[in-house]
């Protein structure tokens, strides 16, 4: 499985901490909103990861997970 | 009701009568009267879901500025029970009149081709969708409908809703919103309107124009359809022409026609020409050099960084400032978001105030790299397309523009006012 994470932009109102418990994946843009890094995220960074979904206020914050190639043929 | 296949349609008489010309669409004189309209097109042909084959081998993408195959959203809504079909003649584009005129011009057009949809894709109900200041629009259709309804034609349930007046309520999730009670703004949700739409039925939104070519394709057929166009962009489309031409006003042409045979259409240009826009408010400006290159299909503007979008044109002569212009659309669209997603609430303003400072002159460089660096920050991170096709206008002005900019740079403000392209003022939200 790989994991990506998206917002939900209508939800946010840019509180900001997924950037702090995430800055490895998230910065903020000039007006405090989260720039998510389209790519997946590493495996040793996924706990991390979703710390900053967990922490989010709105819930705005979301995983999604894929299966990968590899996955589909186990 | 029998519903055939479309293998049984064979192209009416009247296709032909009008084998490869135009206007197919908007006849002259229109024939705005369910005799006369059926007079010029024959009868619709009770087609079914062989429509959606059909469409696929005209090639017919979406008149609403985005451009998608309908053969695939009709496919999408098909695939599952008891859909919906919304017309969508909302034209909140300020620059663009071409669904307007087409609903109070051809309104029986429309309907056939909402219809056909209908029972392409399974659908008992369609939903004709039109903007509550399109007066003209709405007059022709409850007109056509009630003549419709006296004849007893279709056998499914046909009704006009009169949408709030702001440009991003056309938008496919907002409308499907506020059909469902809510506020015609955009939303974020996982589902799409094909699988959970209008009272979370699969829902079928097309654009008005895109619904009228449908019609012609299900009583002419795809071959017939595509005998205009290009091979790669096949077909006709209505395009609104406005600014510093001799006749303003709305045409039809083929796809891939030179934009200077197109200018010819609508009289010519007035004035010597400094810049086109094409595609209205979320397009781009071509420069004076495009009009005798360009073409009017996806391709060839493609090469000069645009594209069709909702087919609106607006001539911007020598003289007059397309800085200033620009700033004045910025400003608008800044104020037509639907305040929702931060990065257009504070980014699109924030550009247009960028965009001012250049006009006031006040610029040190600063505000025009401000300005091209939010662009390229606010894109793809909204709910919908707002903030992308805002920073496709705005990017477009920069390079266009950019010795105007310096111009104001050097000199301040220039003394006339800008006024050519029309921001009109916003309305609620219901």
């Amino acid at each position: 499985m790989s994991m990506r994470l998206t917002v939900n932009p209508i939800t946010c109102v840019g509180h900001g901490l997924c950037a702090e418990l995430f800055p490895e994946g998230i910065t903020l843009d000039d007006w405090g909103y989260p720039i998510i890094d389209p790519g997946t995220i590493p495996p040793h960074l996924e706990a991390q990861a979703r710390r900053a979904v967990s922490a989010c206020p709105t819930l705005a914050l979301l995983v999604t997970t894929e299966r990968s190639a590899a996955d589909v043929r186990k | 009701m029998t519903v055939l296949d479309t293998t049984d349609i064979r192209p009416s008489e009247t296709a032909v009568r009008f084998p490869g010309t135009l206007p197919r669409l908007i006849p002259n004189p229109p024939v705005t009267a369910i005799g006369a309209h059926l007079d010029w097109y024959g009868p619709a042909p009770h087609t079914g879901a062989g429509l959606i084959a059909e469409a696929e081998r005209a090639g017919l993408r979406g008149r609403g500025g985005a451009g998608f195959p309908t053969a695939v959203k009709m496919a999408a809504v098909a695939r599952r029970r008891g859909g919906v079909v919304v017309a969508n003649g909302t034209e909140g584009e300020p620059a663009s009149d071409k669904d307007k005129t087409l609903m109070a011009l051809a309104p029986h057009l429309v309907l056939d081709g909402a219809v056909a949809a209908a029972r392409a894709v399974g659908a008992d109900r369609a939903i004709i969708c039109v903007e509550r200041s399109a007066k003209g629009a709405i007059r022709a259709l409850r007109a056509a409908l009630a003549e419709r309804h006296a004849a007893r034609m279709d056998a499914i349930e046909l009704s006009v809703a009169l949408t709030p007046n702001r440009y991003v309520a056309g938008e496919a999730s907002a409308l499907v919103h506020w059909l469902n009670g809510g506020d015609a703004r955009p939303t974020f949700s996982p589902h799409r309107q094909a699988e959970r739409g209008v009272r979370g039925r699969p829902t079928l939104v097309d654009n008005v124009e895109t619904l009228a070519h449908l019609a012609l394709i299900a009583r002419y057929r795809g071959e017939w359809w595509r005998s205009v166009g290009t091979a790669e962009d096949p077909g006709s489309a209505l395009v609104t022409i406005s600014g510093a031409v001799a006749r303003p006003g709305v045409y039809e042409i083929p796809l891939g026609a030179r934009l200077a045979g197109v200018l010819a259409a609508a009289g010519g240009p007035t004035h010597a020409v400094q810049a086109v826009l094409v595609g209205g408010y979320f397009g781009s400006w071509l420069p004076a050099a495009a009009i005798d290159q360009a073409r009017l299909d996806a391709s060839s503007l493609r090469e000069w960084g645009a594209g069709l979008g909702c087919g609106a044109l607006a001539v911007l002569p020598e003289g007059a400032c397309g800085l200033a212009e620009s700033a004045r659309v910025t400003a608008w669209l800044a104020g037509q978001n639907a305040g929702q997603c931060g990065p257009c609430v504070f980014g699109l303003p924030a550009i247009a105030g960028a965009m001012d400072a250049m006009v006031q002159g006040d610029n040190h460089g600063v505000a025009q790299r401000e300005a091209g660096r939010w662009t390229e920050l606010v894109r793809g991170r909204g709910a919908c397309k707002h903030p992308d096709g805002t920073a496709q206008f705005v990017a477009s002005s920069l390079k266009t523009f950019a010795g105007e900019i310096e111009a104001h740079r050097r000199r301040g403000p220039c003394p006339g006012p800008a006024g050519l392209l029309p921001v009109p003022a916003p309305g609620a939200w219901r």
